[in-house]
């Protein structure tokens, strides 16, 4: 089984800790992973402004570089859920087709393909866990506090196993943070209220680590901590379960 | 004025703001519980679902079938192509009757069509009887939400409202003394009133019958006093059979405010004797959102506000915020397809959290929806030209990647490098009040292909 890993456009540039995070512990589960040099970006900054038009190049890209793989996986739901959701807008071809049914979502990943819970690590901290609403509610990598039947989350289910982690419990388990990409500026104002109402539910519930599945979120959010000093850090859920401290 | 801009002037209250969103989490929690306690929930939610689409494949059919019903029934029955229409019709049965004095129980038709207005115009009193109807309707405000249309006033606003147009005494907003008040005030409003207009939750097909739902009881007390009753309805409202109300009234109630139905559920079949019944069926572009595949399923709403109490910006923005009828979610995929221009930034009030269809007892695919929408709006409308040109330069970049690895090589420099004074800007909206990351001298890419070199 050859992986594909796939790291988002700003990861790549901003938070290669997270990209070094999910390649290391996919080698440490024996995963043998590749790394396509010509990736790019899955092209949803461009689709959710509503210029998908203008994102046909970047999706065609990402096939054109990961159409060889067994798998795609990505530390990040939201990207998965926009190359499994939304490349319908480029011709269906057969390799269109098995990229988008193959990318994954690392916790997504481990759990279900690889059939990984505990993985070995430890992070003795108390975590709160923000669940990034396209893996959520697009991915469906846990139950929702909307919908109605058994609950279960993949994401808390690896951090359980994860030596030393105490998991928070929320008030409001699964609102959004309001970043949204370009809603993050061209609607500022609703976009920080939520995130520092998110950041306040983590204070309140005596969170020393916000992590999430995507680093969209957590860039959001850690901009917030940082500019109003709040004792709260912010980490991808790889950089946790890739912790032997 | 944009959805962002109306939203920002609300967060400039943060105490308002955190008041607002607190008051409609709480009915969303409320909903959470109704909903939790029903076994089949989402099977209910599947139903009620699969009954609106067929309906809205079939409502040519069920439509007249209804009709030929309430005809049966002794009710009259209108139909109206738009709102001038419906207007009109409601204008010249008053007229007919000679009424002069109208009590209204809630119906978010007759605010999409502008009806108060148009009757007022002609010397026609038109009294909202529904509590929070009423509240807005002195203050000279539209309803901002669907449900709860005076949510966004505190009950100290209120206070000093009917102080001023009920001649109440200073109360400090003791709800129960305000609501006495405004109970007293109304009871004098339907024991005179010429005539009564309701709103329509369901119309059945098969009986010619219709059902109003209300938690006050003043759709019943208007049109059993009244000699008069006029039911509005928009096409949608249909469904086949009575025993389908099984499956909406159950959905309902528990997705508008947790209560297991509502405390009343009013049905209309016949006039009773002496009075008169009428029916308004309108379009007002109910045709054309079916004939949008990708939006036809909006149709399917059955008003309840579920999407309103779980959105988070519709809870920090508050409802006036849309500038529409209908605010919040589903407002926001309704209204683009009535003025495109005018409700352009309505789907961009959104991060595409998803809430809205898990929340949404008919399972309508909002947030697909919002995002369709958006695609449309940049083709047809005209947009920023920053907007539109960074999007182009983005969409090049990432479509090839020597330029992708050049420009976040710039990127992360001027992060690393540039004063946080420059960085922070004005231009730059993000850093009003967030830090942006510290750019890091290697990219991903630079490590692993040094990792590499070294192997």
């Amino acid at each position: 089984m050859k992986v594909g890993l796939f790291i988002p456009c700003y990861i790549n540039q901003l938070y290669p800790q997270v990209g070094i995070a999910t390649l290391e512990l996919l080698e440490k589960l024996n995963v043998d992973v590749g790394y396509p040099y010509g990736q790019t970006c899955c092209g949803q900054p461009m689709a959710n402004s509503g210029y998908e038009n203008e994102s046909v190049g970047a999706c065609q890209n990402f096939v054109e570089n990961f159409k060889d793989f067994d798998y795609i996986v990505t530390p990040s739901g939201s990207c998965a859920y926009h190359v499994k959701k939304h490349y319908n807008i480029i011709e269906q071809t057969d390799d269109v087709v098995n990229v988008r049914n193959k990318t994954y979502e690392l916790c997504d990943f481990i759990v279900n393909i690889l059939k990984i819970k505990h993985i070995g690590a430890s992070f003795p901290h108390k975590v709160g866990v923000h669940k990034s609403c396209h893996g959520l509610r697009g991915l469906r990598l846990g139950s929702c506090s909307e919908n109605v039947g058994t609950e279960y989350s993949y994401i808390d289910e690896l951090l359980q196993e994860v030596s030393g982690v105490e998991l928070v419990t929320l008030t409001r388990k699964d609102e959004c943070c309001g970043f949204g990409g370009t809603f993050a500026v061209t609607e500022e104002a609703i976009s920080v209220k939520m995130g520092k109402d998110r950041i306040q539910d983590h204070l309140d519930s005596g969170a020393e680590v916000i992590t999430a599945t995507d680093t969209s979120c957590l860039m959001h959010l850690e901009g917030l901590i940082t500019r109003n000093k709040q004792p709260l850090k912010v980490l991808h859920i790889a950089e946790i379960l890739n912790s032997t401290i | 004025m944009t959805h962002s801009k109306a939203a920002s002037i609300f967060n400039k209250d943060e105490k308002k703001v955190n008041w607002h969103d607190k008051a409609l989490w709480f009915v969303r929690h409320k909903r959470d519980i109704a909903a939790h306690t029903v076994t089949g929930w989402e099977e209910l939610r599947n139903l009620g679902h699969g009954i609106k689409a067929h309906t809205l494949s079939n409502l040519d059919t069920y439509l007249t079938q209804f009709e030929e019903n309430a005809l049966k029934n002794g009710v009259q029955v209108h139909w109206a192509k738009d709102g001038d229409e419906h207007n009109r019709i409601v204008h010249g049965i008053l007229k007919e009757h000679n009424a002069k004095k109208v009590v209204k129980s809630k119906s978010m038709l007759t605010e999409e069509c502008h009806l108060n207005p148009y009757l007022e115009a002609d010397d026609i009193e038109v009294i909202d009887t529904d509590l929070g109807e009423r509240i807005v309707q002195l203050a000279k405000e539209p309803p901002s939400h669907i449900v709860l249309p005076a949510i966004h006033k505190k009950k100290e606003e209120v206070d000093v409202l009917f102080q001023e147009h009920l001649g109440t005494k200073p109360c400090d907003g003791d709800p129960q003394y305000l609501t006495g008040e405004a109970r007293k005030h109304l009871r004098e409003k339907f024991i005179h009133a010429d005539a009564a207009i309701t709103g329509v939750n369901f119309a059945v097909a098969d009986t010619g019958g219709i059902v109003v739902c209300t938690n006050e009881g003043n759709a019943d007390m208007g049109a059993h006093l009244a000699p008069v009753h006029i039911a509005c309805m928009g096409i949608e409202k249909i469904i086949p059979k009575q025993e389908h109300l099984g499956v909406f009234l159950r959905l309902l109630g528990r997705s508008a405010t947790g209560q297991h139905i509502t405390t009343y559920s009013s049905h209309f079949k016949k006039p009773r004797e002496g009075a008169k019944m009428h029916i308004v069926i309108v379009d007002n572009g109910r045709t054309e959102q079916l004939s949008r595949p990708d939006f036809r399923a909006s149709l399917h709403c059955i008003r309840c506000g579920a999407c309103m109490n779980t959105c988070p910006i519709y809870r920090r923005s508050g409802g006036h915020s849309y500038d529409a009828t209908i605010p919040g979610p589903i407002g926001s995929i309704l209204s683009p397809g009535k003025d495109l221009k005018k409700h352009s930034t309505l789907p961009f009030a959104s991060t595409l959290c998803g809430s809205c269809s898990d929340v949404c007892p008919v399972k309508i695919d909002i947030h697909s929806q919002l995002y369709k929408w958006r695609q449309i709006i940049t083709k047809d409308t005209q947009q920023p030209f920053v907007k539109k040109t960074s999007m182009k330069m983005m969409g090049n970049i990432f479509a090839k990647p020597t330029k992708f690895e050049k420009v976040g090589k710039v990127a992360r420099w001027s992060l690393r490098n540039l004063p946080k004074s420059m960085i922070n800007s004005k231009p730059n909206v993000w850093g009003k009040e967030r830090d942006l990351p510290l750019g890091p001298k290697e990219s991903f890419d630079d490590w692993y292909k040094k990792r590499q070199k070294n192997e």
